[in-house]
């Protein structure tokens, strides 16, 4: 096992996330070029960028919703190659949040909580139960816990999503426009879960045009644009000084209404 | 109603509207229904017209110019109405074929055995492990009870099996070996895993590609030219397998159709969550494809039982091979009609009821998660 025997002799001071040299493409076209990244623990950062910039791909290259074809990335210390063992280890420390919520129909709010941990980390089935019910309480719906997800609004899906990721007790929470499928009054419900999470010191990678969100929790911005990350600031230099024409340009189209 | 100012929303129950519910008369209700236009109307007259032809023919028919048992044979010629005595002679030999005459309780007791466990799997309270020992159990009943050698019962080759036994195990233990190798045969076709994939998918195209009679020869007439001389597996296990093969090639594709409608975010969901393969397919893939699936997999399953009946191409006496011996005796031969029309009512109730059963499942199952 030479992969793990390099992963495991990294810096553990490195960072939790590690991107060096990241490539991938999409047929011809060069989705991600040259992305390198080191995330610390208890980091919160946000990507943006235009649309087709790559801000989600590389986010889902973090637990290999996508493979990247060049480079490294190591999440926890463990490397991101081929090998399942190794993939699925990095998804059990690595939770997801996506655009469309993707619960599962079939289960109930609660059942989506428990399954991954029964399954995944086996723990007892009351025991998950408990935790589920924590973070039901915490994202505020413990009494849709025997609803179905179809019964739940827009706003309420993702916060069960959020607590069926917190349920697996992650490291770090991936973000894939969490509020970009929600009428606009149920974006803050949402919003305020992310930033009690960020207080509480959660890891967070977070794609997002919410830019109110940027400006209050992350400790660092990132923008990407083709498939580079073109700047990166700590967000009130980000936003008040940007360096580069093209996130100039980003910022007064985005800003300006 | 009258054009108020916008009241606020206050409960009262005088102003809360109703659902206007039109009350129509048996006047009003035939003009909308069956009058409402020219071509209607002309429709209607020509169904009752239609209708007033066919059902007294057939009430003489079936009842008032039909003969029951002590009625011979010729007595029966003699009138134009149905000859239930025939049935009332043969039917025993329709429902059990040429298994022992005073034998005859014990597939009684079989298909009494496998409805009964059919009706116990309906309920959805019972889908767990327990489902399996009940099956387990019932159908090691069924096989002593037809097969017999076994506690004082006398053992009867299935060559003498027949009738609505035949048709039954045919069917049930086609669709039970053939449904789970059908899942594998869908996921396999749809697998990264080229080698696999590409035996799923020459597996599926090969036997879809065959009528199931040519099969079913194939079974029984070529398989024993390529086996070693004395090595002559029985015709019914080589008509079963052939039912199998060819049951698991079709449900295979419908499966694959439910697969294919689960939207990637779901599997996507369940690889961010770290399940394995099995665990996402069992736990969150399945489940909902399967609920697609539910009508074209009714429609499949009763497709099939029907189809049972080929069987008699080569030699083996299920329930319609059964009646067409009943014909055979010289007494009784030219009541065609009776006999097919008792043996469709028996194929109806049966896929009557898986299709009542299939549309109260898919209700069932999508109560609670409208997507």
């Amino acid at each position: 096992m030479s992969t793990a025997e390099a992963a495991t002799a990294t810096d553990p001071n490195a960072g939790i996330i590690q991107m060096i040299g990241v490539h991938k493409w999409y047929g011809e076209f060069h989705v991600l070029r040259d992305i390198n990244l080191s995330v610390t623990k208890g980091e919160r950062i946000v990507l943006c960028g235009p649309s087709g910039s790559g801000k989600s791909t590389l986010i889902r290259c973090i637990n290999r919703l996508e493979e990247h074809q060049k480079g490294q990335i190591i999440v926890d210390g463990v490397e991101l190659t081929g090998n399942l063992k190794q993939i699925e280890a990095v998804r059990r420390e690595v939770g997801m949040v996506f655009q469309h919520f993707n619960l599962f129909p079939h289960l109930t709010i609660l059942e989506n909580c428990t399954l991954a941990p029964i399954w995944v980390r086996k723990e007892p089935k009351a025991q998950a139960e408990a935790t589920a019910m924590k973070y039901l309480e915490r994202v505020r719906i413990p009494e849709q816990a025997n609803k179905y997800p179809g019964q739940l609004s827009g706003g309420q899906q993702q916060r069960v999503a959020i607590a069926r990721s917190l349920c697996m007790n992650p490291k770090v929470m991936l973000f894939d426009e969490p509020t970009s499928a929600l009428d606009p009054e149920m974006v803050k419900e949402v919003l305020d879960v992310m930033i009690g999470l960020a207080e509480e010191g959660m890891t967070m990678l977070c794609v997002t045009h919410e830019m109110g969100f940027a400006k209050s929790v992350a400790n660092r911005v990132l923008f990407m644009d083709r498939g580079e990350i073109v700047e990166q600031n700590e967000p009130h230099e980000f936003f008040n000084n940007p360096q580069s024409d093209r996130t100039k340009l980003f910022l007064s189209q985005i800003l300006s209404h | 109603m009258t054009t108020s100012a916008p009241s606020p929303i206050a409960p009262d129950s005088a102003t809360v509207s109703r659902p206007l519910v039109n009350r129509l008369g048996p006047l009003a209700w035939m003009r909308r229904n069956l009058f409402s236009t020219w071509y209607n109307a002309l429709l209607t007259v020509l169904i009752v017209w239609v209708l007033a032809q066919a059902i007294p023919a057939l009430f003489h028919w079936l009842i008032s110019n039909s003969l029951l048992a002590p009625a011979t044979s010729q007595e029966c010629r003699l009138v134009d109405g149905a000859c239930w005595a025939f049935i009332q002679e043969k039917y025993r030999l329709i429902l059990f074929g040429t298994f022992p005459y005073n034998q005859q309780w014990r597939p009684l007791f079989a298909v009494v055995l496998v409805i009964a466990m059919l009706l116990a799997s309906c309920d959805r309270r019972m889908w767990n492990r327990r489902l399996g020992v009940i099956w387990g159990v019932g159908m090691t009943m069924v096989a002593i009870l037809m097969w017999g050698g076994v506690l004082g019962l006398d053992y009867v080759e299935n060559s003498l099996w027949g009738g609505l036994p035949l048709t039954l195990l045919l069917a049930v233990v086609g669709l039970a070996v053939a449904f789970p190798l059908s899942i594998l045969l869908a996921l396999g076709r749809r697998s990264r895993l080229p080698i696999i994939k590409s035996l799923s998918v020459t597996y599926i195209e090969l036997i879809r590609g065959v009528p199931l009679i040519s099969l079913l020869f194939m079974a029984s007439v070529m398989l024993p030219l390529f086996l070693p001389v004395g090595m002559n597996p029985d015709k019914l296990l080589r008509a079963q397998i052939a039912f199998i093969m060819f049951a698991a090639a079709y449900l295979a594709e419908v499966i694959r159709g439910g697969l294919q409608a689960i939207p990637r975010g779901q599997y996507e969901a369940a690889d961010a969550l770290g399940l394995t393969y099995w665990q996402k397919t069992v736990k969150i893939i399945l489940p909902q494809a399967l609920t697609i699936v539910i009508p074209p997999i009714v429609n499949t399953f009763i497709a099939f039982f029907k189809d049972t009946s080929l069987v008699m191409i080569i030699g083996i006496f299920d329930l319609m091979n059964a009646s067409k011996a009943a014909l055979n005796d010289a007494e009784w031969r030219g009541f065609y009609r009776e006999s097919y029309l008792f043996i469709a009512v028996i194929y109806f109730v049966f896929c009557f009821f898986m299709s009542k059963y299939s549309q109260s499942l898919e209700r069932d199952l999508k109560r609670g998660h409208q997507h």
